[in-house]
């Protein structure tokens, strides 16, 4: 199969403080479509800009990178801003949410930059919505909802545009081990489901086993890239976790 | 780019910080209601000068007889018995440039109507005279063309003069004896008031000149002369004609000084009505640098708003918004502030000089100009101290953008 993501030979310097940084050396990943690929490593270790790289909000110093088959390493900015516009979706580990903003206006966000017609806006971002288990919450805003569901937003947001791809950043790290496990296991739900290839950027060797594949990067290079043997399956643990007393909503 | 998803972001992020968007607002609103009031409060005024200037005559002139030169000695303005009916008439006849005229003979005279007196000016004038200086019948008639002919012994008399005199009973077809000579009172003037000079213009009484010349002081000159132009544009035209007519009758020779002065209300006019402007302006500009400090209070927040909203910003650009989107984000806001602000400041401006002229009896007008040039003015505003912000916000980086705390 033809591979969705492909860097090859990438560099990334920077200068900070008079030094150089090189915070990526001659990396090369390729993604298929349809997996769900889990990114690792220690702080410094070159896994956020690889992120920030795949994400298109930052340009590669050196070398290649095909996003469905479209060189996208050299764009402009506005290109870029197109780019995530359309095939890429972000979900961060701060939520990024607009506050004072309804749970819908801010999924509406990315087709408001696209420029879709307002029903069609309205209509996918409910869809969305659906998708992630929050219809009949449109109008809460974010500190109307809990942790896990403003997450839950943020991924209705980051899938609104149909993306090529889902980059998560720390998705679970401010949230309880039990919510962390809802989310991973909406993440494996979509990637099953509906075949959306997701990239996770995580510290955490726990939450890096609920995908299909571990690249494991230090001081900019990639170490280690394996198939997860011991695959986790947070539906089946969710299920085998003890009922929580339901818990009374934020709103 | 369309622009209407745009402005709906601007509107929705100004609905978030609502106490915020009024006050940054307050200050346009300051700004363009005090152009406005001030600005209304001027035309107001100047419309009151130009309307008194406007009931002393229209289009006048008024020549006056010059001094005379006895021996070398030079008497004073009026002296001369050079100008004389016959040369308003030929003004009348050969001046393209004259509509109407009347010859003008003046004196305090004592009036007496039974056991009443009073001392008023008589004014010895033609039947065009009301035209000419704007006076109009309140009841009974001026006299006419017949009367000034025939010097019948009529007279018209102002407001003051009718209080004074007949006070209760109707003056028209009594008789009234001035100087001791028995006239009859055919007409009452409408009342003018003031000059702007703070004469008493109902203290009048009008006859015939040929009445006044013949009965009343027995000479054979006039002391001045009414001249209405034809129009606004021809009292100068109508000056010079006046001149040259009046010179070539009383053979003055090039070099030598008129015998006679003439007097062009519209010089007048023109002079007050410059005046005011210019106070308006000088209002107006006042109440501009208000406006200016109120554009300063947006570009003010705006700056608080882009640093606080960073992360927002972060947050656009990663979901796709190109600099260009947020840019126009922001330079909506400080637009809609500043256009928000000003209708907003219209409706205070327009209630602040209604409320100034009911309290203080100042007249005003508010001009449609006024009010389209502070809405020019608050849009222009908005984006000027608008742009720096919006430019701040769009030059962001996202990646630190989206890292900021």
């Amino acid at each position: 199969m033809k591979p969705i993501i492909e860097i090859r030979h990438i560099h990334k310097t920077y200068a900070s403080g008079g030094a150089q940084v090189h915070a990526l050396r001659d990396v090369s990943l390729a993604i298929e479509p349809g997996e769900f690929i889990a990114i690792m490593g220690a702080s410094g270790s070159g896994k956020s800009t690889l992120m920030n790289t795949l994400g298109c909000l930052d340009r590669p110093t050196r070398g290649e990178y095909l996003l469905d088959g479209m060189d996208v390493a050299q764009l402009s900015a506005d290109q870029r801003a197109d780019i995530r516009n359309r095939k890429i979706g972000f979900v961060f580990q701060g939520f990024n949410l607009l506050a004072r903003t309804s749970a819908i206006e801010n999924v509406e966000l990315p087709l408001l930059y696209t420029g879709a017609p307002a029903e069609e806006t309205v209509r996918r971002s409910r869809e969305s919505l659906r998708l992630v288990g929050l219809a009949g919450r449109e109008h809460h805003h974010p500190n109307q909802l809990s942790g896990g569901q403003q997450q839950r937003v943020a991924i209705a947001r980051a899938l609104v545009n149909h993306p090529t791809l889902l980059l998560a950043d720390e998705p679970t790290g401010n949230l309880d081990t039990r919510t962390s496990i809802e989310i991973m296991n909406l993440f494996q739900e979509l990637n099953r489901e509906r075949g959306i290839t997701i990239v996770l950027v995580t510290h955490e060797t726990d939450i890096a086993e609920y995908a299909k594949r571990m690249v494991v990067m230090r001081d900019g290079r990639i170490v280690r890239d394996q198939p997860i043997e011991r695959r986790r399956d947070a539906t089946a643990e969710l299920a085998a976790l003890p009922p929580l007393e339901p818990v009374e909503d934020a709103a | 780019m369309r622009l209407i998803p745009i402005i709906k972001i601007a509107l929705r992020a100004l609905a978030r910080n609502k106490a915020r968007s009024i006050l940054t607002a307050l200050g346009i609103i300051i700004g363009v209601s005090s152009v406005i009031a001030m600005v209304s409060l001027g035309q107001g005024a100047q419309q009151q000068v130009q309307a008194q200037i406007a009931s002393m005559g229209t289009n006048m002139l008024i020549v006056t007889s010059g001094s005379q030169r006895v021996g070398g000695m030079r008497g004073g303005v009026g002296t001369s018995t050079t100008l004389i009916p016959e040369d308003i008439a030929a003004i009348e006849r050969e001046a393209p440039a004259v509509a109407a005229t009347s010859p003008g003979v003046n004196a305090a005279v004592p009036l007496v109507f039974g056991n009443q007196n009073w001392t008023t000016r008589a004014e010895g004038v033609s039947e065009a005279y009301p035209a000419i200086r704007n006076w109009t019948i309140a009841s009974g008639a001026f006299f006419t063309a017949a009367d000034v002919r025939t010097a019948a012994r009529v007279v018209v008399i102002g407001k003051t003069v009718a209080d004074q005199v007949f006070a209760g009973t109707d003056p028209v077809g009594q008789t009234l004896r001035v100087r001791n000579l028995p006239f009859r009172v055919i007409g009452v003037l409408a009342p003018k008031g003031q000059s702007q000079f703070g004469q008493d213009q109902d203290d009048t009484l009008m006859m015939p000149y040929t009445t006044a010349m013949k009965k009343l002081l027995s000479i054979t000159h006039i002391t001045s002369a009414y001249i209405s132009a034809t129009s606004a544009d021809a009292t100068f035209e109508a000056q010079s004609q006046v001149e040259a007519l009046l010179r070539q009758r009383h053979n003055i020779r090039p070099g030598m000084e008129d015998d006679f002065s003439i007097r062009n209300l519209t010089d007048i006019a023109d002079t007050a009505a410059q005046t005011t402007a210019v106070m308006t302006l000088l209002l107006g500009s006042i109440a501009g640098v208000s406006l200016i400090v109120g554009g300063i209070g947006i570009m003010n927040i705006m700056l608080v708003s882009v640093t606080e909203r960073t992360r927002e910003i972060g947050i656009r650009m990663a979901v796709g918004a190109r600099a260009a989107h947020v840019r126009m984000q922001f330079l909506i806001e400080s637009i809609v502030l500043g256009v928000a602000g000003g209708v907003a400041g219209i409706v205070a401006g327009i209630g602040l000089s209604l409320l100034l002229s009911r309290v203080f009896g100042w007249p005003q007008a508010v001009s449609l100009m006024s009010v389209l040039v502070a809405v020019a003015f608050s849009i222009a505003v908005g984006a000027f101290f608008g742009y720096y912000p919006a430019r701040k916000a769009a030059s962001l980086d996202p990646i630190e953008a989206l890292r900021y705390e």
